[in-house]
């Protein structure tokens, strides 16, 4: 349900904001970033890989989003670890009940990689890198806000 | 063979995301090959779908603008019928041509999905093969051009922006007869480069710069922009020209489609030149 949702709002509202005439926020990777710890992790970059290869679809990007969504899922564990640390040991973390400053620096993390990974292959080019890091900048920014901002709001929502 | 198996269902996520990260990697690279882009666009029946329905609403939202541009538009051609065709005016040559040999098939469509932001960016319309359209035919608006029809579906059709790092297109100064290549440097929606004109052009801030001849695409002479700025290039042969666009490329709805007739014929002509 919210994998559809997330797909819909980026495709028809966040990649038309287009705030100071090219940035553009990718709030679509809450998906990955709020998906149940314990799981199963092969289901789950599978499921990573579908989120982006659909938005890549809507957006006539190749295989640009997919890309990022399959390594951020991937690398997801090892920076619940650095960003939770011990509570994420016990395998059943709720994301509504942890500190809010371990949270922020959790979805700042996954959302500068997913943005580095994603700028970089869609410029392609090696000689534009500052184009890279200053789109990347610019859209973290506006990303780790709309996702605390959603997160707030829906998992108010659900207690 | 006991040990491989092992190895597999111990490795079993790093080996899925290394697969998956590896297809994606492939679809990009191909994404970059103009005409070979199949797979993933937007101009299939799923995606041209909802693009069309969610378009349906927000169309209204700016019907006053386009209402404007259309008035405008019809202004334009009112002026023109009523001072007796003069043929150096902006787009008289688009109707010209049509009325003197039919050499061009004009259809009208709108724009249900706009990119500017990217650095490769591509619109959706909502025609497709069952109106006649196939790839690489020229798509444009009242002011100026647009881009380049690269993959179709049955209903929709997706179109290479001019803003794409993709995109070339032949192009000349409007007062002499220079040719050169226009491409993006996927900096600003507003400007766009002209490259390899020849340093003996008589190149001016304010010049107008039109299509050129020299494509089976687009008709000679429809408007692009004008010139902003211009630096010769570290060769000191060709200058490099920054073109402003007519077009407000964030702002668009209604285009036309231009189809040239004679395009096959052009083509299969130059290519048994080639051989």
């Amino acid at each position: 349900m919210r994998f559809v949702v997330l797909i819909l709002a980026q495709a028809l509202i966040f990649n038309h904001i287009n705030f100071m005439g090219s940035v553009n926020p990718y709030p679509y990777i809450l998906f990955i970033v709020l998906f149940p710890a314990n799981n199963n992790r092969t289901l789950f970059i599978f499921l990573s890989f579908m989120l982006g290869l659909f938005v890549d679809l809507f957006s006539d990007s190749g295989g640009v989003h997919a890309a990022a969504c399959v390594t951020i899922a991937f690398a997801r564990p090892p920076i619940l670890k650095f960003a939770f640390g011990m509570i994420y040991e016990h395998q059943n973390i709720k994301f509504n009940n942890t500190e809010f400053g371990n949270r922020v620096i959790y979805f700042l993390i996954i959302i500068i990689i997913h943005h580095l990974i994603l700028f970089s292959l869609e410029v392609f080019n090696m000689s534009n890198i500052l184009l890279v890091l200053k789109k990347t900048l610019f859209s973290s920014i506006f990303t780790l806000i709309l996702c605390i901002l959603i997160s707030v709001l829906f998992s108010n929502k659900q207690r | 063979m006991q040990q491989i198996i092992n190895f597999v269902i111990r490795n079993k996520t790093f080996l899925l995301f290394l697969l998956l990260f590896s297809v994606s990697i492939a679809l990009t690279i191909q994404s970059h090959s103009y005409h070979r882009s199949k797979f993933i666009n937007s101009a299939n029946f799923f995606t041209g779908g909802i693009y069309e329905s969610a378009n349906n609403v927000t169309s209204y939202f700016d019907l006053k603008t386009q209402n404007e541009i259309l008035v405008e538009e019809n202004k334009t051609l009112r002026a023109q019928l009523l001072n007796g065709l003069d043929s150096t005016e902006t787009l008289s040559s688009i109707i010209d041509s049509t009325t003197y040999n039919g050499r061009y098939k004009i259809e009208s469509a709108k724009i249900i999905n706009n990119n500017y932001s990217a650095t490769k960016n591509y619109l959706t319309i909502n025609k497709g093969e069952k109106n006649g359209l196939k790839e690489d035919i020229a798509v444009i608006t009242s002011k100026g051009i647009v881009g380049i029809i690269d993959n179709t579906s049955n209903g929709y059709a997706r179109v290479l922006s001019i803003l794409n790092t993709k995109s070339r297109i032949n192009a000349q100064l409007k007062s002499s007869n220079h040719i050169g290549s226009l491409i993006w440097n996927g900096k600003s929606s507003e400007i766009v480069q002209l490259t390899d004109i020849s340093k003996f052009a008589p190149v001016k801030q304010g010049d107008t710069i039109v299509t050129g001849g020299q494509s089976s695409i687009f008709p000679q002479g429809i408007p692009i922009g004008i010139v902003d700025n211009f630096v010769l290039d570290i060769g000191g042969d060709t200058y490099t020209v920054d073109v402003k666009l007519f077009n407000d490329m964030t702002n668009l709805s209604h285009v036309y489609i231009i189809e040239n007739l004679d395009a096959r014929e052009i083509q299969q002509l130059e290519s048994l030149i080639d051989e």
